[in-house]
């Protein structure tokens, strides 16, 4: 569908649903295309295409207590489909309950279309030979990287076009264009009967701003071999410190714990702690829905709200949540503009582009003032309960002795409570990089259980 | 219930059997090893409550092809939401793209069987087909049942997702065959609270049945006790310990310990690139003796059974450990060409969106000999783990963890304090090998078992009786 049609396929949506009886409605209508291609040694595993268009709908019916709501979605964008989807939206919205909570949002809706450099126009035409090269030359570069590089996954990259539309029964309309270029390369590694893979990778909204192709593949390989001859440790209390690939997810589940519904919901250890201190002084955490470029950036999120930047930790100050209109009305405050939302649900708080703000000291400086403890370069494993804190993954890294990198480990666990961790983050790197849309360097914390041998 | 395939394609999208041959001789002009159509349409419906309400209903219709062509190790796919004679030959324009064969490889005869040789899953009535009403009362019927368990039920976030989905595939070898998916599942979850302290309790069920099971309820109330149960047990939990100990494995959920450790590890994908940890190994001992490890598509009504899988090849029952000696992979079609064995029925794609490869179905371990109150009782130091949240797996390394939410120290055979949740890690090519009791209660999960591999998700089944682990890893925080 064109700009024009994909328009129409939005008015037609909110249409019907106030025809069926919507008191209010909101249409979302994502038409995007993708590749994606493998290379593994010399060989093109698979290229991939496709073309996807899908159309959201939430429909709104007043009761006496509130409105009920519904939502629904299809890739059958007919004129008669998207009819009788709005129809069955209304319907399906008629049999919840009334909530005094659900709506539109009542703040101002973005009036700007700010340019956030989301594509490059001379990308569009993405030349699919010019992509696979670049996973070809990425997976030569990791096997060139090291003898003991003898195998690998493969190396991979994607690109995907997206236009978003969406419009509301209160009248604001918007679209914008993006797109998102990724590359990455897993190799691995042989020496002795061991046997170890890693991976690197880039991600970014213009091709240009990708990292090379022969780094992301050597960055990936001496991953791979630094981790050859990996051994347990005992189970020991020491600092940890997480690298730029791990660190972020701790990040992810400060996330979890300061997004509106696991707020209003009381499924957040933090739900009452707004203003407290809960992380050490060295932590400032932001959101920015604006950062040029950005991985997670949009001129405005799922209910046509204006993007911002949101200050959600300030030295170690709980400063906000990060809020859709929903979980904004069940607290009593204001939408951050933090709405995420794709065509198949409803609007929900997300973070956009989230970072940890970044220190002086680079790793290097970050192993020498350790000492003796543990560099995490991989966690696995989904242990973390917001609603307790509590924290338990599985682990591989580096063993630091002396404050250099001793050994390689595996098969260690490391465990904490992550309030106690924010609280104990005594040092953090400078060596920010965004590998996704929720980014952090270096980071220390000071004490934690490691389980072992 | 089932239809012969090309009614169904035909009333569907209009199209009809010289369509499919025209698309797959579209493939098939340049040289390729194998094309094949998969189309897919379904629905999917979730209804969810929370704060005693159901706040949201939402319904998903999904219809697209995905066409694929192979040659050698390479393939080509393309996908489309758009069902129509001109866009299938568009997409498997680009999907032969692959193939640097100049050739035209054979001519395509469509030859059927049309309908799955059996049906592990008839409805009568799709479960995305019951009325919504029956849907959200059940979710209140369950709110007020939780709450009444036990005062300090705080929050009840409960859930019903219903699925139908209904595949079809074509491919140049002459594969034709649809199947019908049913899929049902029910989510409770609570959270307790006690003073200052809050803990939370998850149950689920499902599988491939008619709604108007989970509907009844003998079977969501003993289902939303066990939430309760285990909320307000995590309640009075203790430090779970740190450190590396004998572990007993209740039956039924706690297989996903089979799933992580040795499940993907054993798909042929990574096996024939020598990526697995256990590649080259058939034949050689991976686990103690009467340790037998089976990957069953075939069992009725369970949530990761299928009757054809997306590739169209019969599931089956493929024994994949044998008295503790390893026996075999699981196959899709690609890696079994390329291995030179039979494919097993485990070729799986999350949707049309994927292309297909080898993916579990319900995994479980044979019953052992043992009583369960025995192994208990032979432990002198150790933990006892009841029920599990997720895990994951380094394939490369052979390290695998899973995580706990129910469990109780073991002090001199018995069974004593509940401990906080913890990730037990392991390592999957000898974890078998420290097995030293094998319960005689083999169960398989509820039925909400959910995979991941490389972005796609599908669902599973596992399941384990009782079960002694010498020496893995737990990681609590207490001494």
């Amino acid at each position: 569908v064109s700009g024009a049609d994909a328009g129409d396929v939005v008015e037609r949506a909110l249409s019907a649903a106030v025809r069926a009886g919507a008191d209010a409605a909101d249409a979302l209508l994502v038409d995007s295309d993708e590749l994606e291609a493998r290379v593994r040694d010399r060989d093109v595993e698979f290229v991939k295409r496709s073309r996807e268009r899908r159309l959201g709908i939430r429909a709104l019916v007043r009761g006496a207590r509130g409105l009920r709501s519904a939502v629904t979605s299809t890739s059958d964008l007919s004129p008669a489909a998207v009819d009788r989807l709005a129809a069955d939206t209304a319907a399906l919205a008629r049999a919840t309950a009334e909530d005094p909570a659900a709506g539109l949002p009542e703040q101002p809706y973005a009036a700007d279309a700010p340019d956030l450099a989301l594509f490059d126009p001379a990308d569009r035409d993405v030349d699919v030979e010019a992509r696979i090269d670049a996973a070809r030359r990425a997976e030569t570069a990791a096997r060139a990287a090291d003898a003991r590089i003898e195998n690998s996954e493969g190396s991979q990259v994607d690109s995907s076009f997206a236009q978003v539309h969406y419009g509301d029964t209160r009248g604001f309309r918007g679209r914008y264009a993006a797109a998102s270029h990724g590359l990455s390369s897993e190799p691995v590694a042989r020496a002795n009967g061991s046997m170890q893979r890693d991976h690197w990778q880039t991600r970014a909204r213009r091709l240009r701003d990708l990292e090379s192709a022969e780094a992301v593949g050597r960055r990936a390989a001496l991953r791979a071999v630094r981790r050859l001859g990996g051994r347990r440790v005992a189970t020991c209390q020491v600092p940890v410190l997480f690298d730029p690939v791990t660190a972020p997810s701790l990040l992810g589940h400060l996330v979890a714990c300061v997004s509106g519904q696991s707020v209003y919901r009381g499924t957040s250890f933090l739900a009452s702690r707004m203003g407290d201190t809960i992380a050490s002084e060295r932590v400032t955490v932001i959101d920015d829905g604006r950062r040029p470029g950005g991985l997670g950036s949009r001129p405005f999120d799922g209910e046509g709200q204006p993007t911002r930047r949101t200050a959600v930790v300030t030295r170690g100050r709980l400063a906000s949540w990060l809020l859709d209109a929903y979980s904004a009305r069940k607290l009593g405050t204001a939408t951050t503009g933090n709405a995420a939302r794709g065509p198949g649900g409803a609007p929900a708080a997300a973070p956009t582009n989230l970072w940890l703000e970044p220190g002086e000291a680079t790793l290097d400086e970050l192993i020498v003032s350790t000492g003796r403890g543990l560099l995490v370069t991989e966690l696995i494993g989904m242990g973390f309960n917001p609603v307790t804190g509590d924290y338990s993954r599985g682990a591989a890294g580096l063993w630091i002795e002396g404050g250099e990198i001793a050994h390689p480990v595996e098969e260690i666990t490391i465990a904490g409570n992550l309030g106690r961790m924010l609280l104990d983050i005594d040092a953090v790197g400078s060596d920010l990089v965004w590998l996704s849309r929720v980014a952090s360097p270096s980071l220390r914390i000071a004490n934690l259980t490691v389980a072992g041998a | 219930m089932n239809q012969d395939a090309l009614a169904l394609l035909h009333g569907r999208f209009g199209l009809d059997d010289r369509s499919l041959v025209a698309t797959l001789d579209t493939a098939l002009e340049r040289t390729v090893d194998h094309a094949e159509l998969f189309f897919e349409f379904g629905t999917q419906d979730a209804v969810s409550l929370e704060e005693g309400i159901v706040k949201s209903g939402d319904r998903h219709l999904q219809q697209g092809v995905g066409v694929r062509a192979v040659a050698g190790e390479r393939q080509g796919y393309a996908h489309s939401d758009e069902v129509t004679l001109e866009s299938l030959k568009l997409a498997a324009a680009t999907a032969r793209a692959i193939s640097e064969g100049a050739g035209r490889t054979r001519a395509v005869a469509i030859a059927g069987p049309g309908r799955p040789a059996r049906d592990l899953y008839p409805v009568a009535l799709a479960p995305t087909d019951v009325a919504i009403e029956r849907k959200t009362a059940l979710l209140s019927d369950i709110d007020v049942h939780a709450r009444r368990l036990d005062p300090r039920v705080q929050q009840v976030m409960a859930s019903v997702v219903c699925q139908h989905r209904c595949v079809l595939v074509a491919a140049s070898d002459g594969t034709l065959v649809a199947d019908q998916q049913p899929l049902v599942r029910l989510n409770v979850q609570v959270v307790a609270g006690d003073g200052a302290r809050r803990e939370v309790g998850y149950q689920g069920m499902g599988g491939r049945f008619e709604l108007a099971r989970l509907l009844d309820p003998q079977a969501w109330q003993p289902l939303v006790a066990e939430a309760v149960r285990v909320a307000t047990l995590n309640l009075g939990a203790q430090e779970c310990p740190a450190g590396t100990l004998d572990v007993v494995l209740g039956p039924g959920w706690p297989g996903v310990l089979l799933h992580e450790a040795v499940g993907h590890g054993l798909e042929g994908d990574f096996n024939r690139k020598r990526t697995s940890a256990f590649h080259d190994r058939l034949g050689q001992r991976v686990a103690a003796p009467g340790v037998t490890v089976i990957d069953d598509g075939t069992l009725p009504e369970r949530r990761g059974s299928l009757n054809v899988d997306d590739e169209g090849t019969p599931t089956q029952r493929t024994v994949l450990i044998e008295d503790g000696i390893l026996r075999g992979y699981l196959q899709d079609r690609l890696n079994a060409r390329l291995m030179g064995v039979p494919p097993t029925g485990n070729g799986r794609r999350e949707s049309y969106h994927h292309l297909p490869m080898p993916r579990m179905t319900n995994t479980f371990m044979l019953a052992g000999p043992d009583e369960p109150a025995d192994i208990l009782r032979g432990v002198s130091h150790g933990l006892y783990a009841v029920s599990f949240g997720g895990g994951q797996v380094d394939i490369t390394s052979g390290k695998f963890v899973f995580t706990a939410n129910e469990a109780y120290r073991i002090e001199n055979g018995r069974v004593g304090a509940p401990v906080k949740g913890a990730t037990l890690i392991g390592n999957g090519p000898d974890v078998l090998t420290r097995v030293v009791r094998i319960g005689n209660d083999l169960a398989l999960d509820r039925g909400v078992g959910t995979c991941g591999k490389d972005g796609q998700s599908v669902p599973v089944g596992v399941g384990l009786p009782t079960l002694r682990v010498n020496g893995l890893t737990v990681g609590g925080t207490a001494s």
